[in-house]
């Protein structure tokens, strides 16, 4: 742990690797590119995904449609984590979601409600064929039977630590870091 | 931040809010707009609250864009009706409101004659209070929709400049817009007969044009009233005739705007009097955009004030991430 309470857990290469694996992961885990569509969970899932389906073209030569979710009118802890004054934008892959295999893409999982609240929006807009989860980092903790079929890295924290995923759209770089509790 | 734009219980009026706290309804409303143009158009983040619209005033209008946003949010709602002038204010309220906690009621839409109606049951009830019009002192949502309808079409709030056109004495619609407004950095002017303006009304800011063609050459944004036309017969104006040639909004004279001019109506309009149709249905008009929005800053303040205080929310988020 280093002084300031961060400490690097993936720095850019690492999560470039990573993010190339899963990519790879996703299109065998489908069988190719058919009816393959990412969402992205707001916020940082959003550029995770778009970052994912760039990896996907760039190796089978296919478009792959891409989508973000805003789960927080989904969500089951409204009263007790207070309205957000700002909710993010819901936008569904071009193609919509019928008959879809639909990736959701998070960050991190890790009680799976988040995962849980997205399953109910998704279902909302309409009857994927397949869905797949699918996130950068786990770190145990769920306090719902929810498992990701994909995952980059498994980590073990205290549940006083957070995992931060930095994307350079949000943050100017992209990195994986866990912050102690203290720092806040 | 949080603490900066918290609501409070209640959404009364919009004279005690500042600038953090309007803005943050308003980009609020934003991602609201989409759940209207979704297949299911309903989301479940206020399932299980219940709501009572208690309009003791005729409304069809502000009454179904609540309900509309209710229901989009996945609330219960019951509407009481009490319509007509015959409801006692003092003593009726105080009942009403007794009821209202008896049954365990999580918000109250209120609309009533009386002025201060909404701030007289907040004060008596833990339920939510939104005042969707009392008497002539405020309408704060029909301000917040035309405020999200100009800054949708101009892009901006600040430097704008409103004129509010029509009875302006009696309208609620303009004192809420006027506090929206000048909060928001906007320059406000009111248009229209001796009679029916507010005779302190610089006080609040805000310029006066006795000619309505001043005013088109003045303003990029006009918001026309609705003359009740209950004001006719109280000696306010001479007639409906008159008050079209002096003050009504024509083809005529909005074709010599120097420049493109955005037509707000909280309706429901009283064609060829106070705005004709030919402007009303015309390129400027952006009438039912309001009626659109109307549903979304709704739905925002409904979500807003129902998540509770931010203080608690703070404390609660720690255990909850991810």
């Amino acid at each position: 742990m280093q002084a300031n309470g961060r400490q690097l857990l993936l720095d850019q290469r690492a999560v470039e690797r990573t993010l190339a694996r899963m990519a790879r992961e996703i299109v065998e885990l489908n069988g190719g590119t058919d009816r393959l569509a990412l969402l992205g969970i707001h916020r940082r899932g959003v550029h995770l995904a778009r970052y994912l389906a760039a990896e996907i073209e760039r190796a089978e030569a296919r478009p792959i449609p891409v989508g973000s979710l805003d789960i927080t009118l989904y969500r089951d802890d409204l009263m007790a984590i207070g309205p957000r004054p700002v909710v993010g934008e819901t936008r569904l892959p071009p193609g919509g979601v019928d008959g879809k295999a639909i990736v959701i893409v998070d960050d991190v999982v890790y009680t799976g409600r988040t995962v849980r609240a997205a399953l109910d929006e998704l279902t909302d807009f309409g009857r994927p064929a397949r869905i797949y989860l699918c996130a950068l980092v786990d770190r145990g903790g769920r306090e719902l039977p929810i498992q990701p079929d994909i995952v980059g890295r498994h980590v073990d924290v205290l549940p006083g630590q957070a995992i931060e995923v930095l994307v350079p759209e949000l943050d100017g770089r992209l990195a994986v870091e866990i912050v102690s509790a203290t720092e806040a | 931040m949080p603490g900066s734009t918290y609501l409070g219980k209640d959404l009364i009026g919009l004279e005690h809010l500042d600038a953090a706290q309007i803005n943050a309804i308003l980009d609020t409303a934003e991602p609201f707009k989409e759940i209207s143009e979704r297949t299911i158009k309903k989301v479940p983040v206020l399932r299980g609250k219940t709501i009572v619209n208690l309009f003791f005033e005729p409304s069809t209008r502000t009454r179904i864009s609540f309900e509309f946003a209710e229901k989009r949010l996945s609330a219960d709602t019951v509407n009481i009706a009490s319509a007509g002038s015959s409801v006692q204010k003092g003593e009726g309220l105080v009942d009403t409101a007794r009821n209202l906690e008896a049954m365990r009621i999580d918000m109250v839409v209120i609309r009533h004659s009386a002025s201060g109606a909404a701030q007289f049951l907040a004060e008596r009830i833990p339920s939510n209070v939104i005042n969707a019009g009392d008497g002539r002192h405020e309408h704060p949502t029909q301000a917040l929709l035309d405020l999200l309808t100009i800054r949708d079409q101009l892009g901006r709030i600040e430097g704008v400049r409103v004129c509010i056109v029509g009875d302006i004495l009696h309208s609620r619609v303009a004192r809420s817009n006027i506090w929206g407004l000048t909060r928001l950095g906007a320059e406000v002017a009111v248009c229209g007969p001796r009679t029916l303006i507010p005779p302190e009304i610089e006080a609040l800011g805000v310029q006066v044009f006795p000619h309505v063609e001043d005013a088109i050459q003045w303003a990029d944004v006009l918001n026309v009233l609705r003359l009740q036309l209950e004001r006719m017969e109280t000696g306010y104006i001479p007639s409906l005739r008159e008050y079209n040639r002096v003050f009504g909004v024509t083809r005529a004279r909005i074709e010599r705007a120097p420049r493109d001019l955005l037509i707000l109506h909280p309706g429901p309009m009283n064609r060829g009097v106070e705005i004709d149709s030919d402007v009303a249905d015309g390129p400027h008009s952006v009438i039912l955009q309001q009626v659109t929005n109307g549903v979304a800053v709704r739905m925002a303040v409904l979500y807003l004030l129902a998540g509770g205080a931010p203080e608690t929310a703070e404390t609660a988020k720690r255990g909850v991430a991810q």
